[in-house]
C-alpha cells in the first residue's frame, strides 16, 4: 500500500530532490496500538484506584450518610497513633520473615544451582511443587504442626528452645500457635519459594570457572563464596528480598490464621475496617501509609543495593 | 597460608611437575589413562590433541581442580596430589578467561595476593599491567574489553603470583587468527621473560609447534608421543601423531628386504626406508606403512621421468586436483600405490603442465621416508568435517 | 566431622525443602482423616469417606469449578493484553517507555492489600456492583504485569537476526509472526500462562476485597477456618497437588523421549 502511493507521487513531482522517507503513519503506531489495552486496563483498575483511595482518605462522613471530600488530612495522623503497633509489627515481622527465608532459602537454592546435578530438575519441582494447592489449606497445616501437642512442639519444648524463645517474648510459654513466632514462621513458609527462584537464577547463571578461578588464586571455599559467589549472586538476593519483603509486609492471613489478637499486623486492620468496620476514611489512609513506608524503604534498599553496579 | 611464604618471591628453585601413574576415570569412561610425565623446570610445555583427548583433565588435576583417580603429582620434591586448589603454587590461565565480572581489572589481578593475605599490592598491580600493556585499562571491568586484552588480564591476574608453574588452558581459543598468532609471540616473550615453567594444553597443532619447548600429543586418554616440536614432525612414531601433526602421506607396502635400507613394495613400485626410521621391527613379507610428508616430494610431469636422478623414491600417479596456496600450490594425485596423495610444491618455476589429469612422477629422497607399523588405523588424527563440527 | 562439613549446603537446603513440603504431607495425610468435630487439625482416625465423596460439602465444589473458570478468564485476559504491551515495548522505540516499564512495575511492587483496597474503593464509588466480573477485571490487573515480564524476558533474548532470516526467505510480516516469532516466544507465553493462572486461582486477598457474595475456592476455605474445616479441602489439595505432580513428570518423560529420538 505504502509502494502504491510512493509511485503515485513520483509520477505527480517529477522535480528529483532528496526526500526523507518517514516511516508511515500506520507503522508508527503500531507500538501505540499494542500497548493501548492493556495500558488501559492498567490505568483504570490500578492507578485509577489509587486517586480514589486518595480522595476517600481525605473524606468524612458515615455510611448512612454518605462521604464527602473535606481535605481531613487528620485522619492520617489518627489512624497512625492508634495503629502504630500494628505498622511496627508488620515491618518486624515481614522483615525477619525476608531474613529467615534468604538464611533458609540461600542454601537450597545454593544446593539446587551447584550441587543437585541430575536431581536438579526434580528439586526444582519439589520447590514449586507445594504451589499447587491452595496456599490457604497450607497455611492451615501449620496450625496442625504447631498445635500445643504436637511432635514439633514436643521436641522444642525438650530441647528447651521454646523456654528461650518465651525469654525474648516469640513464644508464650509452651505454646508456639497464636505467638509472633507461628505467623513469623507461616509468612517465611510462604514466601521462600518467591526468596528460592530468583536467587537460583542468579546463582545458576554463574560460570563455574569463576570458582575454580578464585579457588586456583589462593580463595578458600570459604573465601570464594564471600568474594565471587555472593556478590554475583546480588541480583537475587535483591528481587529475592523484595518479592518477600512486599507481599509479607502487606498480608493478613498468616496473623489471622496461626496467630493472635495480640499479633494482628497492619493488613488485618486495614481488611477488617474495610469489610467489617466499614470506616473507609481511615482503611484507605492505613492503606496509602503502608504503600508509602513499603515504597520508600524499596526505593532506598534498591539505591543501596544498586550502587555495587550489579552485573 | 604458611606453605605459600616460599613462593611469593621469584622463583629459582622449585623444580619439574613429575606425573606419575596419574589417571582419571569417570564412572566407567576413562578420561586419562595412567600416565607417567615430567615437565623440566623453565620449559614450555604443550599438551596437544583433539577435543576429549585427556589434555584439559590432565591440567586440571595438576592445577587441583580435579581429583586424580591413581597416581601423584610432584612439584619439586613436594607431594602436592590430596593439596586443594588454593594451596598449590600454581595457577591457572583458563578457556576464555573466567574474569570476575564483578571486579574491575587491577582488583581482578590483585584477588590472588590479596588472599594470601598482601597488603600493599598496587606496585604489584602497576608492574603486572605494564608488563601485559594494559596500563590505563586498570579500572574497566572486563566486559569493557576486547578478548585479546582479556587475554592478557588473565595471564596477568595468574602471573602476578609468581606459580611455579602456570597452566594454561586453550588460552587463545577464543581470538580470531591474527591476534592469536600475535599473542602466541606476546605469551612466549613473557615465558622467556619471566622463566616460569608453562603448561599449554591447545589443539592447534601450530600453536603448539611454534610456542613449545616440549610437546606431549595426547590421543584418547595416553601420551601417543613426546619430544621437541621439529623432532615430533620429522619423527612420528604413530599414525596419529604423523597425521594429526600437519600432513602425511601414508602408504601401505609390503617389506621385500630388511637391513639398514628397507626395501618395499606398493602398487608395484619399489619404495626404500632407512631401517632406523621404522618404529617396529620390519620382517620379510610383513606389512608396514610408509609415510611421507608432503613438502619432501617433487613433482615431475610424467615426460621428464628420465631427468630423475637415480636412488629416489618414485610414485606414478595422476593429478586430480590442485589449488594455489600463494607460497604454495598443493596437488591431490592418484596413484596405484596410494590415493589422494598430498604434494605441496614452492611457487618457484611453475610447470604449466601440472593441472589436474596429467600423468606425474612423484619423487623424493628416501632419507624423508619414515615407517610405521602397519597394525594401526592408517586415518587416526585425520581431521575430518564430521570431528570440526 | 569432616563430611559434615563438606556436606553442610546440601544438609541445610534439604532441611529448607523439608520445611517447604511438611505441610503438603500434613495436607495429605489429614485428608483420610477422621475428625470428631468440625475441625481437622487433630488426628483421630484413617477413613477413605472424604475421598469417596469430595464434593460432600455444600458449596464447595461449585466455589472450586467457579476458580477454576475464573482463572482461565484471567489468564486468557492476561495472556493476550500482556503478550501485546511485552511486544511493543522489545521491538519498538517510542515516547513515554519510562513511564510504561513503572507503570507494569508498580502492581508487582505493592502490597496486595494496597491494590485491593482501592480497588474496592474504586468499584464502591462508581456503583458496580461485586461479584464475578469485578473479581475478574483484578485478576487480569495483577497477573498482567507477571506476563509482561515473562514474554518480555523471552522475547528479549531471541535473536533478531531470525526474523530477519524469515524476511529474506520470502515470509510477509503475517508469516513470520507466525511461523517464527511465535513459536520462538512460546515458552515465554506458556511460562507466563502458568503464573497467570496459578496467581489467579490461589489468590486471596485482592478477592477477598472485591468478591462480593461470590464464594471462589480461596474464600471457601478462607470462610470454613472460622466455621469449621471439612476433610474435603484435604482431598482437593492432594488430588491438585498430585495431578500437578504427574504432570510434572510426564512432561519431563515426553521432552526426554523427544531428545533421545532426536539424537538417535
Amino acid at each position: 500500500m505504502s509502494t502504491t502511493t510512493l509511485t503515485k507521487k513520483e509520477g505527480a513531482a517529477p522535480v528529483e530532490e532528496p526526500v526523507l522517507r518517514k516511516p508511515s503513519t500506520r507503522k508508527r503506531l503500531v507500538p501505540y496500538w499494542l500497548l493501548l489495552p492493556g495500558i488501559i486496563w492498567l490505568l483504570v483498575f490500578f492507578a485509577l484506584p489509587l486517586v480514589y483511595q486518595a480522595s476517600t482518605s481525605v473524606q468524612t462522613g458515615s455510611l448512612e450518610q454518605g462521604f464527602q471530600v473535606t481535605w481531613h488530612f487528620q485522619t492520617y495522623w489518627d489512624a497512625f497513633t492508634e495503629y502504630w503497633p500494628q505498622f511496627v509489627r508488620s515491618l518486624l515481622y515481614a522483615g525477619t520473615a525476608t531474613l529467615l527465608c534468604l538464611l533458609l532459602g540461600y542454601p537450597l537454592a545454593y544446593l539446587i544451582a551447584f550441587k543437585a546435578g541430575r536431581w536438579r530438575n526434580l528439586l526444582l519441582v519439589l520447590v514449586i511443587a507445594p504451589f499447587f494447592t491452595s496456599f490457604l489449606i497450607r497455611t492451615l497445616a501449620w496450625k496442625t504442626i504447631l498445635a500445643d501437642d504436637s511432635l514439633v512442639v514436643d521436641v522444642l519444648n525438650a530441647l528447651h528452645v521454646l523456654d528461650v524463645t518465651s525469654w525474648l517474648g516469640w513464644t508464650e510459654g509452651e505454646r508456639v500457635l497464636a505467638t509472633p513466632m507461628a505467623v513469623v514462621c507461616g509468612l517465611t513458609y510462604n514466601f521462600l519459594p518467591f526468596m528460592i527462584l530468583p536467587l537460583y537464577t542468579s546463582l545458576e547463571r554463574i560460570d563455574g570457572r569463576l570458582h575454580e578461578a578464585a579457588q586456583d588464586l589462593y580463595a578458600s571455599p570459604a573465601t570464594t563464596f564471600r568474594k565471587v559467589t555472593f556478590p554475583l549472586s546480588m541480583p537475587g538476593v535483591v528481587s529475592g528480598t523484595l518479592l518477600t519483603f512486599i507481599p509479607a509486609s502487606g498480608d493478613y492471613v498468616n496473623a489471622e490464621l496461626l496467630g493472635s489478637t495480640d499479633t494482628k499486623m497492619v493488613g488485618n486492620v486495614i481488611q477488617s475496617q474495610f469489610l467489617r468496620v466499614l470506616d473507609y476514611p481511615t482503611a484507605a489512609a492505613l492503606s496509602f501509609i503502608l504503600m508509602a513506608i513499603v515504597l520508600v524503604m524499596v526505593t532506598v534498599y534498591i539505591r543501596r543495593a544498586g550502587t555495587e553496579d550489579l552485573v | 597460608m604458611t606453605d605459600k611464604t616460599a613462593h611469593t618471591g621469584k622463583n629459582t628453585g622449585g623444580g619439574d611437575v613429575r606425573l606419575t601413574g596419574i589417571s582419571k576415570a569417570y564412572g566407567s569412561f576413562t578420561a586419562v589413562h595412567p600416565l607417567d610425565l615430567t615437565v623440566p623446570q623453565g620449559s614450555f610445555f604443550a599438551l596437544l590433541g583433539a577435543s576429549g583427548c585427556g589434555k584439559t583433565t590432565t591440567l586440571r588435576m595438576i592445577a587441583g581442580l580435579e581429583d586424580p583417580s591413581t597416581g601423584t603429582i610432584f612439584l619439586g620434591d613436594k607431594d602436592v596430589t590430596d593439596l586443594p586448589p588454593y594451596k598449590r603454587p600454581v595457577n591457572t590461565v583458563f578457556q576464555s578467561y573466567a574474569l570476575f565480572p564483578h571486579m574491575d581489572i587491577s582488583e581482578n589481578i590483585a584477588f590472588g595476593l590479596r588472599r594470601r593475605g598482601i597488603k600493599s599490592v598496587k606496585k604489584q598491580v602497576d608492574d603486572m599491567l605494564e608488563l601485559v600493556q594494559l596500563g590505563d585499562k586498570a579500572r574497566h571491568k572486563p566486559h569493557q574489553l576486547s578478548g585479546g586484552q582479556q587475554q592478557r588480564v588473565a595471564v596477568a591476574r595468574a602471573l602476578i603470583n609468581h606459580p611455579q608453574v602456570l597452566l594454561l588452558d586453550e588460552p587463545l581459543g577464543a581470538l580470531d587468527l591474527k591476534l592469536r598468532r600475535q599473542m602466541q609471540l606476546e605469551l612466549k616473550r613473557i615465558q622467556t621473560e619471566v622463566g616460569i615453567t608453562f603448561v599449554h594444553v591447545t589443539h592447534d597443532q601450530e600453536e603448539a609447534m611454534t610456542m613449545a619447548d616440549q610437546v606431549a600429543v595426547m590421543n584418547g586418554g595416553r601420551v601417543e608421543q613426546l619430544g621437541a616440536p621439529a623432532d615430533l614432525y620429522e619423527n612420528p612414531q604413530t599414525t596419529f601423531v604423523a597425521n594429526f601433526l600437519g600432513t602425511s602421506n601414508l602408504i601401505e607396502a609390503e617389506v621385500l628386504e630388511t637391513g639398514s635400507d628397507v626395501v618395499v613394495t606398493a602398487g608395484g613400485g619399489k619404495l626404500r626406508v632407512p631401517g632406523d626410521r621404522c618404529t617396529s621391527a620390519v620382517r620379510q613379507g610383513g606389512k608396514v606403512l610408509v609415510g611421507v610428508r608432503p613438502e619432501k616430494i617433487s613433482l615431475a610431469h610424467a615426460d621428464d621421468a628420465g631427468s630423475i636422478a637415480d636412488g629416489r623414491n618414485r610414485v606414478t600417479g595422476r593429478i586430480v586436483d590442485s589449488s594455489f596456496i600463494g607460497v604454495s600450490t598443493q596437488y591431490v594425485v592418484n596413484s596405484p600405490a596410494g590415493a589422494e596423495l598430498q604434494v605441496y610444491e614452492q611457487n618457484i618455476e611453475r610447470d604449466a603442465r601440472l593441472r589436474p589429469g596429467a600423468e606425474v612422477v612423484l619423487h623424493w629422497n628416501p632419507a624423508h621416508t619414515f615407517g610405521l607399523d602397519a597394525a594401526q588405523d592408517i586415518d587416526a588424527g585425520v581431521e575430518t568435517v564430521e570431528d570440526a563440527g | 566431622m569432616r563430611w559434615l562439613r563438606k556436606n553442610l549446603v546440601v544438609i541445610a537446603g534439604l532441611l529448607t525443602l523439608a520445611y517447604m513440603i511438611l505441610p503438603n504431607i500434613v495436607v495429605m495425610v489429614f485428608s483420610f482423616n477422621k475428625p470428631n468435630g468440625r475441625f481437622n487439625y487433630s488426628w483421630q482416625r484413617f477413613s477413605l469417606d472424604a475421598w469417596k465423596d469430595p464434593c460432600g460439602v455444600a458449596d464447595m465444589c461449585e466455589s472450586l469449578s467457579l476458580s477454576l473458570q475464573l482463572a482461565a478468564w484471567a489468564t486468557v485476559g492476561a495472556l493476550v493484553l500482556g503478550t501485546m504491551i511485552a511486544f511493543a515495548l522489545v521491538r519498538y522505540r517510542f515516547r513515554a517507555r519510562g513511564a510504561i516499564n513503572s507503570l507494569i512495575f508498580l502492581p508487582m511492587a505493592m502490597p496486595e492489600v494496597v491494590m485491593a483496597a482501592s480497588l474496592l474503593t474504586l468499584f464502591l464509588n462508581m456503583g458496580i456492583e461485586l461479584g464475578f466480573w469485578t473479581v475478574l477485571i483484578a485478576h487480569i490487573m495483577f497477573c498482567l504485569s507477571f506476563v509482561v515480564t515473562a514474554v518480555k524476558a523471552r522475547v528479549m533474548s531471541m535473536d533478531p537476526r531470525l526474523e530477519e532470516a524469515a524476511r529474506d526467505l520470502y515470509a510477509g510480516p503475517v508469516q513470520t509472526f507466525l511461523r517464527v516469532t511465535l513459536p520462538i516466544a512460546a515458552p515465554g507465553i506458556a511460562a507466563g500462562a502458568l503464573l497467570a493462572f496459578a496467581l489467579s486461582f490461589d489468590d486471596f486477598i485482592i478477592t477477598n476485597f472485591n468478591a462480593g457474595s461470590t464464594v471462589t475456592f480461596p474464600m471457601f476455605v478462607w470462610g470454613s477456618a472460622q466455621r469449621g474445616t471439612p476433610v474435603q479441602i484435604n482431598v482437593i489439595g492432594t488430588a491438585m497437588f498430585v495431578l500437578a505432580v504427574l504432570m510434572v513428570v510426564a512432561g519431563q518423560i515426553i521432552t526426554n523421549r523427544r531428545k533421545k529420538t532426536a539424537t538417535a
